[in-house]
């Protein structure tokens, strides 16, 4: 009879369901949406190697400018030198490796050296090496969001899992885990990366690690989660004697499960609002990481990395690699703050 | 009054112990061998048994960490393992460089920033307000760096207004000569941001009755803003200020590093990439010691802004 009564009321759409109706409504949020797909398409795409894979091939003449700017004609002069024709005087007679050099012309012929035609102009230029602007671009993309993000889920999975204890179980427990967040916040956020960064490069963790993004991501996670905890703390406080706890309590559900079954969804939205911010936060501090030499290794490269390049080549007039590596940071950066904004938004009617 | 700031003192203890024991923890268990960083990976066994005693390495853990809060409190951190040079004279030396830019920066970013943001939150609405709010997140989304560099490039090497970089013994001359160019990006690049911060704290203000009965009672304009809204936004701002002020000890290490300043950041900065541990260590706990104080005084400072504020 009541489940009959309960299967006859419409049935009411769920919390995120709602939340993307809102969100389709919003235009800003949804061209930002768009803005975002499309980069972490584009960021899947390079780490399958379909775009950007050779992005350290030296395709262009050093500094290629981009296409539209043309050809510079900057005065200096490069002349082929013509192979002098026959030597002049036979010294095969004295040459004592003379009866070898066949054989060595045979050998190297078998392997085959391709000349690539260095283009004069590249589609955003090249770099003084000569490596496409554009693969480079890519690439950096690649590693400057996917540090960003593992960097941000890093934190945001420390700092939720600490509040949840901190804020479900308070005591003795609650007490520690606030004396460490106020160790961590005592320090200087800058001075603390300066240190782990100090301890994870010439520690025993830096053979295990390499320098690889890994460090990066470590190190912007150890700092980070200090916020996340401390929100996620309140809300669990705020939903540890609600009475759907109590409820779930009376039929028998375990501490772990009334803390990520029951009350975690409850507060999910603050846990994803909070992740996207930091993910805005943790991209430019890895760009000015890189920059600085503590970031990503030298075989890599990300915004930073080419940022750091083009400080030097603007001095020489070759200023599209600080523009590309500029505007597709700017253009991200901007489309994952707004889609943030319009994410909270969509999350918590209350909040307008 | 007294007996708060006691209690506050009191409370710092755990605070504090918890950050040496951090600092000296993570060095001990996760930084590298200091023998190794010292001596080199050929040294040989007498160099390095030498080394060990001298640095009492060879002592217990707890002895070291006990030798750890010594040189905290004596302030004596002994040399540093790279250049020799004494860490207090490191110190002494480098903090005055940083300050040199570092106030100036400070006392602009205010000063402007309260300006501006005022004039905004008073025109709030308008299509200044709004045109100047998407201004502010372009302009957030554009990396530091890219600020500095384009700066560095325009003013300084293209137009020639001022020395790309330099230092020298004098203050007054780096004051007037070095010093402008820094500051002038610095207080650029942090002037969106805290625009809109400050413009959020007006707004909080403008939208209570007190503004309204005062506009009643035919107070001019220019009296409301800047003394009623200011005066009563002045426990935000000054915590805003107070989270700021630590920072100018360490100074803003990305300028000191494109300029060139031998500044306290920038040797932070080339300790880590020397794995010169005690500096960074000493830099870390007394840095952490600071703020901590700053917060102190900040609440205390709340009682004067504001006398409905009790301290408890």
């Amino acid at each position: 009879m009541t489940t009959d009564l309960v299967h006859a009321l419409p049935k009411s759409p769920g919390v995120w369901a709602e939340a993307w109706k809102r969100l389709k409504n919003d235009r800003v949020g949804m061209v930002s949406l768009v803005v975002t797909l499309f980069f972490i398409v584009l960021v899947l795409l390079a780490q399958l190697g379909v775009v950007a894979k050779g992005w350290q091939k030296e395709v262009g003449t050093p500094f290629a400018p981009p296409h539209f700017v043309g050809k510079i004609e900057d005065g200096s002069q490069s002349a082929v030198i013509d192979s002098i024709a026959g030597a002049s005087v036979d010294i095969s007679d004295v040459d004592p490796l003379a009866p070898r050099y066949q054989e060595w012309a045979e050998r190297a012929a078998k392997f085959k050296a391709t000349i690539t035609q260095k283009s004069d102009t590249l589609p955003f230029g090249g770099d003084q090496l000569g490596r496409d602007v554009l693969s480079k671009v890519i690439k950096g993309a690649q590693v400057s969001i996917t540090v960003g993000l593992a960097a941000a889920l890093m934190a945001t999975l420390i700092g939720t899992i600490l509040g949840a204890i901190g804020g479900y179980f308070g005591g003795r427990i609650g007490d520690f885990l606030e004396w460490v967040y106020n160790v961590f916040t005592a320090i200087p956020y800058i001075l603390l990366v300066f240190a782990l960064a100090a301890v994870l490069k010439s520690g025993p963790l830096a053979a295990t690690l390499g320098s690889g993004v890994w460090t990066v991501v470590i190190i912007l996670s150890l700092v980070g989660w200090t916020g996340i905890y401390r929100l996620v703390r309140a809300e669990y406080m705020k939903h540890r004697s609600r009475e759907y706890v109590r409820a779930a309590e009376a039929i028998g559900a375990s501490h772990t499960s009334r803390m990520f079954t029951h009350i975690l969804p409850n507060i999910s939205h603050v846990v994803l609002v909070q992740l996207s911010l930091h993910v805005v936060g943790f991209i430019k501090a890895e760009v000015i990481l890189s920059f600085l030499g503590l970031g990503v290794p030298i075989d890599m490269v990300s915004w930073g990395t080419m940022l750091s390049e083009a400080q030097t080549e603007l001095v020489l007039g070759k200023w599209w690699q600080l523009v590309a590596a500029t505007s597709f940071m700017a253009a991200f950066v901007t489309a994952f703050a707004l889609l943030t904004d319009a994410l909270r938004d969509a999350l918590d009617p209350k909040l307008r | 009054m007294i007996s708060y700031i006691l209690r506050r003192i009191w409370q710092m203890v755990p605070t504090l112990l918890g950050v040496i024991l951090l600092i000296f923890f993570l060095f001990k268990f996760f930084g590298g061998d200091p023998v190794e960083i010292m001596a080199g990976l050929k040294a040989s066994p007498e160099r390095i048994a030498s080394l060990r005693a001298q640095l009492g390495l060879d002592k217990p853990v707890l002895e070291q960490l006990w030798v750890f809060v010594q040189q905290i409190f004596t302030f004596n951190w002994g040399k540093s393992w790279t250049t020799n040079e004494s860490i207090a004279t490191i110190f002494s030396t480098r903090l005055p460089a940083t300050l040199t830019i570092m106030i100036p920066i400070l006392l602009l970013e205010v000063v402007l920033a309260i300006g501006a943001g005022l004039a905004v939150a008073y025109v709030r609405g308008s299509l200044t307000d709004r045109a100047i709010m998407i201004l502010t997140t372009v302009a957030l989304s554009i990396s530091f760096l890219v600020y500095i560099i384009v700066g560095q490039y325009l003013f300084g090497f293209v137009l020639g207004w001022f020395p790309v970089q330099g230092w020298t013994n004098s203050v007054w001359k780096n004051l007037i000569t070095y010093a402008p160019l820094p500051v002038f990006l610095a207080v650029l690049v942090s002037l969106a941001p805290q625009t809109r911060l400050y413009r959020s704290f007006f707004l909080d203000e403008i939208g209570h009755d007190y503004v309204r009965t005062a506009r009643a009672k035919g107070v001019t304009e220019n009296t409301i803003m800047l003394k009623h809204v200011l005066r009563n936004a002045m426990i935000p701002i000054l915590t805003n200020v107070a989270t700021n002020l630590p920072g100018v000890f360490i100074g803003s290490f990305l300028i000191e590093v494109f300029f060139s300043i031998p500044g306290l950041g920038r040797e932070i900065l080339v300790a880590v990439n020397r794995s010169d541990y005690p500096v960074i260590q000493a830099a870390t706990v007394y840095l952490a010691a600071l703020t901590m104080v700053i917060n102190l005084i900040t609440d205390v400072l709340y009682k004067f802004v504001d006398p409905r504020v009790t301290l408890k």
